[in-house]
């Protein structure tokens, strides 16, 4: 099998040379940079809101512990079963041992990438029970069998004729591809679930640890579904999710909104402070809640990126990303893609394997720029791209790179690059555009720049 | 050790070299205790509201056509029993679910409709077979045009969010500001006992999932009306 | 003032009419220039992938010979965020710490020293043509550069500037990623010559000829009609 950097260079490879497929992320990531860009306006000062933002989350992130003992202190007080996983698997097993306990058979699931990052949806399937996603994007990949495009737009690859086709093809509908009625095809598949689920499974976006609850933000009303009708309910949340107060929700959810979305709020953004409670006529009798760390800890023991925790997944950062809006997000192979996927998966999969993504970058920015908890994402990138390097150097790399300070701190060699480079120059012809050009990387599409006739320094020596 | 323990072990021993604070990077320390909660100034940073009740309705009513909800000012309970039944007769309403409460008792009355409670054991079957689901509410949002509800205040988790139109009966006196003054309300109601539920529902159900087009209704109501009386 | 010109190697081999240019700008407006001719490259190359050791290496005779210049002009954003915002810390925790942190603050890139520096924006120049600007992202995230050289094209006659659409979106350059994932690298460049074509500028004009390298080369492979200048040599046609 081939490694996780082949395989992103090939898919990246085909993807970037997929015109339609460029077309359809443009098409839709303009319409979010319109809606942000209007929702982000309206506040009266976005700036320091962000700021504040990051501060919160910097004290809720650097003091972690004492926020998870007072949530779960808190949840538990309220009839909540709080679980912890050091691992996807133990996480797995948990949320396995739930189900087999109640008996149950079906499970409805609302969008929780942290579900995907522990690929519960396989194992729960593997052991024979029925598990469907109930946000809309996420049930349109599902049916196709893949992995969430993006964390917040997860069938934004397709268009409404794709989804047709999938629905015509796997749920026998007759519908057209007007996306009113695509939903509701949907719609009513979906709603007889609800009624009849077992399980209710959801993520959490953030964790307040004043009053023990967990807030889940969302458009559709299918989290409110899936925490309101089955008779067990189910959450797992990283351990990075907590939130010191509930009223910082007041400014977490209007930016995670923006940002996410570019929605002022969101439709729907519900806390949840426990299951049915004395007097209560609905809702779940049971209320399980699975901290995962899943070496988020590592990331945690990494002072320089520990910002990276305070990520509330709202995507922006892959809306923005040139790589991302070119490559697309299947072609990462992980959960999460896009900058903050590119700085977060070395720390939790592997530095060697994962690093190609730190170096699949132009560099630019907007991601950091973006970003409304202010996560140092870019630079975080250059760090990950030196912990691989000092960590296990590539010979050829390293030679280059001695050469290049060789020759670049001795004014007499580097004098000879411009005469040297001008009969390189004529030579080129010969080979270039084949494989032989060892500029081939950068002239299959693109044109050589020229040494110029006379370089500046050779100016300058003239000149004076 | 538990699992539990063992991860907070490995909290601890990260936690004990300390990061650079956000937006400073390169600078490591503690923020400064003094200033409070960094999100104590949000009313500040939000979008405005206006400090008047007709501020804010205006605000309130604004934001609520720009989330396609319907938004009704009552000068009375005898124009909220009209325009009650002027929506029933347009939807043509067969059955609706409710909870009781004095503006949902009062709005049951007049629609003189079956009703289905779910503030007692109710059948999910049955009520989502309703026309529509008619609740209280704890606040009004100006800020956001979104309407506040708990599972004490609004019938339970499933009444504002199973059938396909989601009928809100609100006092002028629960119009709120701002997100702020909500998370205060909610403080001084309910924090020696807070509700299983709280939710801000911020327009009718919608999804943008195929090629981000707005579509209404997509688990959730597809209609809101709102009426302040 | 004395400015010190530190000039990009890329910039020394490849396109010295920009460095000329900024010559005759400053000497135009009466200063005095000191150019290190020792100084070759700053260390991005060998930074960013990662070769901090390595970047040191090139980067210490840079710092030493700037460090006791009264201003240093950078002619290019990309090369002056490595001087400026990323050697305090690549040398962060060494003995040259407290000397890039004081060379930090006296770097300019070269229109942010025109127009925030010494107040300048009409230099008398003329260029009878559309143009569009790109911003470099180094300049413009990590410089925060945007405004100074559009206050210089403002001033200059006959220049008509057109913005394009997803202005502040990169060119796909960036370094060594260009070289290592060329199809992306390819990719992003493209995008940006359909937006800046569809201006119906005949000029992409930018103050980081790295980016105007990879951008002249895809236009000449794929045979449009745009052509790339640097800032500078705007401010000194006639």
């Amino acid at each position: 099998m081939s490694s996780p950097s082949q395989q992103f260079t090939e898919q990246a490879e085909v993807l970037t040379h997929d015109l339609r497929h460029r077309d359809i992320v443009q098409t839709a990531l303009r319409k979010y940079e319109v809606v942000r860009d209007k929702s982000r306006g309206a506040f009266q000062d976005y700036r320091s809101a962000r700021q504040a933002a990051a501060e919160t989350k910097w004290e809720a992130v650097n003091h972690l512990d004492k926020y998870l003992e007072q949530l779960t202190k808190n949840l538990e007080a309220r009839g909540t079963k709080v679980h912890w996983a050091t691992t996807g698997e133990q996480a797995r097993e948990i949320i396995l041992g739930i189900i087999r306990e109640k008996k149950a058979r079906s499970i409805v699931k609302s969008k929780a990438m942290t579900s995907e990052e522990i690929h519960l949806n396989h194992a729960l399937e593997h052991e024979g029970f029925e598990v469907v996603e109930s946000d809309l994007g996420e049930f349109i990949v599902q049916l196709r069998k893949e992995a969430p495009y993006h964390i917040v737009f997860p069938a934004m690859h397709l268009t409404r004729g794709d989804i047709k086709e999938l629905f015509n093809r796997e749920l026998k509908s007759t519908s057209s591809d007007n996306p009113e009625e695509l939903t509701m095809v949907a719609r009513r598949v979906l709603r007889q679930k609800y009624i009849h689920a077992d399980i209710g499974f959801t993520g959490a976006n953030f964790a307040i640890a004043e009053t023990g609850m967990v807030s889940i933000t969302e458009n559709e009303g299918n989290a409110r579904l899936t925490a309101a009708l089955p008779k067990t309910m189910i959450t797992l949340l990283g351990i990075e999710k907590v939130l010191p107060r509930l009223e910082d929700l007041a400014l977490f959810l209007p930016l995670l909104a923006t940002s996410g979305t570019g929605q002022a709020l969101t439709c729907y953004n519900t806390m949840y402070g426990g299951p049915r409670q004395p007097g209560e006529t609905d809702g779940p009798e049971e209320w399980h809640v699975v901290l995962l760390d899943n070496r988020r800890t590592e990331l945690l023991a990494d002072p320089e990126q520990r910002d990276a925790l305070h990520c509330i997944r709202c995507g922006a950062c892959l809306n923005v990303c040139p790589i991302f809006r070119n490559v697309g997000g299947h072609t990462y192979g992980t959960t999460y893609s896009g900058p903050i996927g590119s700085v977060i998966t070395p720390h939790l999969r592997g530095l060697q394997d994962w690093k190609h993504l730190s170096f699949s970058s132009s560099l630019c920015g907007a991601c950091s720029e973006t970003c409304p908890v202010k996560i140092d994402l870019a630079h975080h990138l250059l760090q990950n791209r030196r912990n691989a390097s000092e960590q296990k150097p590539s010979f050829w790399w390293q030679t280059g790179f001695r050469m290049f300070s060789f020759i670049f701190n001795r004014p007499a060699l580097y004098k000879l690059i411009g005469p040297l480079g001008r009969i390189g120059q004529k030579l080129h012809p010969l080979v270039k555009g084949t494989k032989l050009d060892p500029a081939y990387s950068w002239t299959k599409t693109r044109e050589a720049p020229k040494i110029a006739p006379q370089t500046f320094k050779e100016y300058w020596r003239n000149r004076s | 050790m538990t699992e539990r323990e063992k991860i907070f072990a490995r909290i601890r021993e990260a936690l004990t070299v300390q990061a650079p604070l956000p937006g400073h990077h390169g600078e490591t320390g503690h923020r400064p205790a003094s200033n409070g909660a960094p999100s104590a100034h949000a009313r500040e940073w939000l979008p405005p509201t206006g400090d008047s009740f007709e501020d804010q309705l205006a605000r309130f009513r604004a934001n609520a056509a720009d989330l396609k909800a319907t938004f009704y000012l009552a000068n009375n309970r005898d124009e909220l029993a009209k325009l009650l039944l002027e929506l029933r007769d347009v939807e043509g309403w067969k059955k609706v679910a409710s909870h009781g409460g004095e503006l949902t008792d009062a709005a049951c009355k007049t629609l003189a409709l079956p009703v289905c409670r779910t503030d007692q054991p109710f059948d999910a079957s049955e009520l989502e077979a309703c026309d529509a689901g008619i609740t209280e509410c704890d606040a009004l949002v100006a800020q956001t045009g979104s309407v506040l509800v708990t599972n004490r205040s609004a019938g339970g988790r499933a009444l504002s969010v199973l059938p396909p139109h989601h009928v809100v009966i609100a006092r002028r006196d629960q119009l709120l500001r701002d997100l702020p003054a909500a998370f205060e309300l909610l403080k001084k109601k309910y924090a020696a006992n807070y509700p299983s539920m709280i939710s801000f529902i911020t327009g009718p159900s919608r999804t943008g999932d195929i090629e981000r087009i707005l579509v209404l209704g997509a688990h959730g109501p597809k209609k809101l009306t709102i009426f302040c009386v | 003032m004395t400015v010190t010109l530190f000039i990009p190697c890329f910039v020394d081999l490849m396109y010295p009419r920009v460095a000329i240019s900024i010559v005759e700008i400053f000497e135009k407006l009466g200063h005095k220039i000191e150019y290190p001719e020792e100084l070759t490259c700053c260390g991005q190359p060998a930074f960013n992938s990662g070769y901090w050791p390595e970047a040191r290496e090139v980067a210490l005779p840079v710092l030493q010979r700037l460090k006791n210049a009264e201003a240093v002009v950078i002619a290019s954003g990309s090369c002056g965020a490595m001087i400026k915002v990323f050697y305090p810390q690549l040398f962060a925790g060494t003995e040259h710490e407290k000397a890039a942190k004081e060379l930090s603050a006296k770097c300019y890139e070269f229109s942010d020293f025109l127009v925030t520096k010494l107040g300048v924006t009409d230099l008398g120049a003329r260029f009878p043509h559309k143009v569009t600007f790109h911003d470099g992202c180094h300049g413009l995230r990590e410089l925060g550069n945007k405004k100074p050289a559009r206050d210089l094209l403002a001033k200059v006659r006959d220049l008509e500037l057109t913005e394009m659409r997803d202005a502040e979106t990169c060119c796909g350059f960036g370094g060594t990623f260009a070289a290592k994932f060329p199809m992306i690298s390819t990719a992003m460049g493209e995008v940006k010559c359909a937006s800046a074509t569809e201006t119906g500028a005949e000029y992409i004009v930018s103050n980081d000829s790295s980016c105007l390298m990879h951008v002249q080369g895809l236009i000449d492979k794929e045979g449009r009609k745009l052509k790339t200048i640097h800032l500078a040599e705007v401010l000194t046609s006639k």
